[in-house]
């Protein structure tokens, strides 16, 4: 930490002195190849759009399909991240708290989701879940259809989101302090109010970021949901999914525009993440 | 810390810190079935589907030449993205962790920023740049230059989606380590290159490693960005996911399955290298992963 005083007494600069070597080049490769590969091609697309004139591109951006993808998009993703928040606010507490054979393995598999291409997520969900499938013939005798509806959306999200929030929740339930839930319950707090009035309300914070994750990963996925959707216009089609139909159409304005609306959500999850973890480490003391 | 010493073992634990034995199995129980029904009946459904018909008809599927092309242009495009980003990797983490300067936060940020855009988007944003009817495009199609529909769209595409993964992994972990080692090496004479690569190097190579194997394993399976820029010429630029995608819509389910087992294979892998890693030099890798 350098005191105000010392800092007040230097003059600005850019940076700190320092004896170690190479801050030239180290930052001028990062900026120039975050320049060319993530800064040049995102503005780009923001030009694009902003080139459509505004009422072109409210007119592209409130198309009744464009609007049906994207809530179905929104939509599905939301009730997944839900799904996620709570399966795995337990899974964690589980992984943490109590010991059962397998659990090392269990632990390492939460990350199957990151590690597996989605692609084969979405293969292997559809044929699982269709009327033929191991599950989905289990469900048809009862009325219900998963494959091919927007529920299976749903089923591929939980799918992709469930490490987010299990890996937000976890770290932070290790650290919490034992003598908490003594001090509860010795003041004679039941089990039940002990996990919801002291425990739960700590993993807030923590548990919010992981659904904010869990939704915007799930807002922007693609490989695994195409092949269990069904894909029909104003029931099942997501948002990313009509980018692309519109990039074979070579309606290049109407993906543009799908693009940037998408954009313009994420960069506000974004935003509402880092107000969530600002807010977690002046209430809580860890940024989640 | 949660374990410390002074904390009774779990058979002494008294009941009002835990839950009763019926709610802990009720409990576990959920958990597990979730787990069971989300992630591992899905990766079982793989490997039974890919070995439906027989070994035999497993390896025929994947002895076609097409699929074999798929693999070869699949371990090209992420031998080159890859050790891109890893060279991108530790020059940021090195700026970063190792200096303080202004814009570091947003530095930071824009760094992460591929994560939240959607892979369609990601290739989009190349298509845009490098189409027909962009200004770049017809310039470098003068010259001869495909970018899209070809190798390069490819890799460009890829870097963009594993951009963060190896800065993301060394910067909490350089940050952590400090400068005390490399001013020691400088003091004692040791030029700039010497010190990074008989200091610097040796104490995050695992956690190097670590953000590699992420990154590859995600440039290897990466489906939407690809897609939208490959055009889905096959036998020429198909990747292993989307010659997945190209199989299973011809009703291949077989072949479908067969490549996408060698693609589960490649997960399980580097979920278990992952894990190795984690439970070994847990010290070794940032801050962040240790559980």
């Amino acid at each position: 930490m350098i005191s105000m005083a010392a800092r007040s007494s230097t003059r600005w600069r850019f940076r700190q002195p320092s004896v170690i070597p190479g801050f030239g080049l180290a930052l001028g490769v990062t900026l120039a190849w975050l320049t060319i590969i993530v800064l040049i091609p995102l503005s780009g697309l923001l030009w694009r759009s902003s080139g459509l004139g505004w009422s072109k591109f409210v007119e592209l951006a409130l198309d009744e399909r464009t609007v049906n993808a994207l809530t179905i998009s929104f939509g599905t993703a939301f009730i997944a991240a839900v799904v996620n928040l709570v399966f795995g606010v337990l899974l964690a507490w589980v992984l943490v708290r109590y010991r059962f054979p397998g659990k090392r393995v269990i632990d390492a598999m939460v990350d199957l989701p990151f590690a597996l291409p989605t692609a084969v997520a979405g293969i292997a969900l559809t044929t699982l879940y269709a009327p033929n499938g191991w599950i989905g013939s289990l469900l048809a005798p009862l009325g219900i259809k998963i494959a091919f509806t927007p529920a299976g959306i749903v089923v591929a999200l939980i799918f992709v989101g469930l490490p987010f929030v299990v890996r937000t929740v976890q770290p932070i339930m290790e650290e919490i302090d034992k003598e908490v839930e003594e001090a509860a319950a010795t003041l004679g707090a039941t089990r039940f109010q002990t996990i919801s009035r002291v425990l739960l309300p700590g993993l807030l914070p923590a548990g919010l970021t992981g659904f904010a994750l869990a939704f915007a990963r799930g807002v922007g996925e693609y490989g695994s949901v195409i092949f269990i959707a069904g894909n029909l216009p104003y029931v099942s089609e997501i948002a990313p999914l009509l980018i692309v139909i519109r990039l074979e159409e070579f309606n290049y304005p109407a993906a543009t525009a799908i693009a940037a609306v998408m954009l313009l959500l994420s960069f506000m999850m974004l935003l509402v993440i880092n107000v969530i973890q600002a807010w977690s480490r002046r209430r809580y003391g860890y940024g989640a | 810390m949660a374990h410390d010493a002074g904390y009774a073992p779990d058979t002494l634990v008294t009941a009002a810190t835990s839950e009763t034995r019926l709610s802990r199995v009720v409990l576990t129980i959920v958990a597990l079935g979730f787990v069971a029904l989300f992630l591992l009946l899905p990766l079982a459904t793989v490997f039974i589907e890919a070995f439906r018909k027989g070994a035999a008809e497993f390896f025929t599927a994947l002895g076609d030449p097409e699929t074999f092309a798929a693999i070869r242009l699949t371990l090209l495009v992420a031998g080159i993205a890859v050790p891109l980003n890893l060279v991108f990797g530790v020059a940021a983490a090195w700026a970063i962790a190792k200096f303080e300067f202004k814009g570091k936060a947003f530095l930071t940020t824009l760094i992460d920023l591929p994560f939240s855009v959607s892979p369609v988007i990601s290739g989009l944003v190349f298509v845009l740049l490098f189409s027909s009817h962009s200004l770049l495009g017809p310039i470098l199609q003068s010259y001869g230059i495909q970018i899209l529909f070809a190798v390069p769209g490819l890799v460009l595409a890829t870097v963009f989606v594993t951009f963060p993964f190896v800065a993301r992994e060394l910067i909490p972990l350089m940050q952590e380590q400090g400068t005390a080692d490399e001013e020691a090496a400088l003091s004692l004479g040791a030029t700039g290159w010497q010190t990074f690569w008989h200091v610097t190097l040796p104490n995050i190579k695992w956690g190097l490693l670590y953000g590699v194997l992420l990154c590859n394993a995600r440039a290897m399976g990466e489906f939407g960005a690809v897609s939208v820029v490959s055009g889905h010429i096959r036998g020429q630029t198909n990747t292993m996911p989307l010659q997945v995608e190209i199989l299973y819509n011809e009703y291949n389910f077989v072949a479908a399955f067969a490549v996408a087992a060698l693609l589960a294979l490649l997960a399980l892998v580097t979920l278990v290298l992952k894990t190795a890693l984690e439970l070994r030099y847990s010290d070794e890798i940032a801050a962040s992963r240790r559980h």
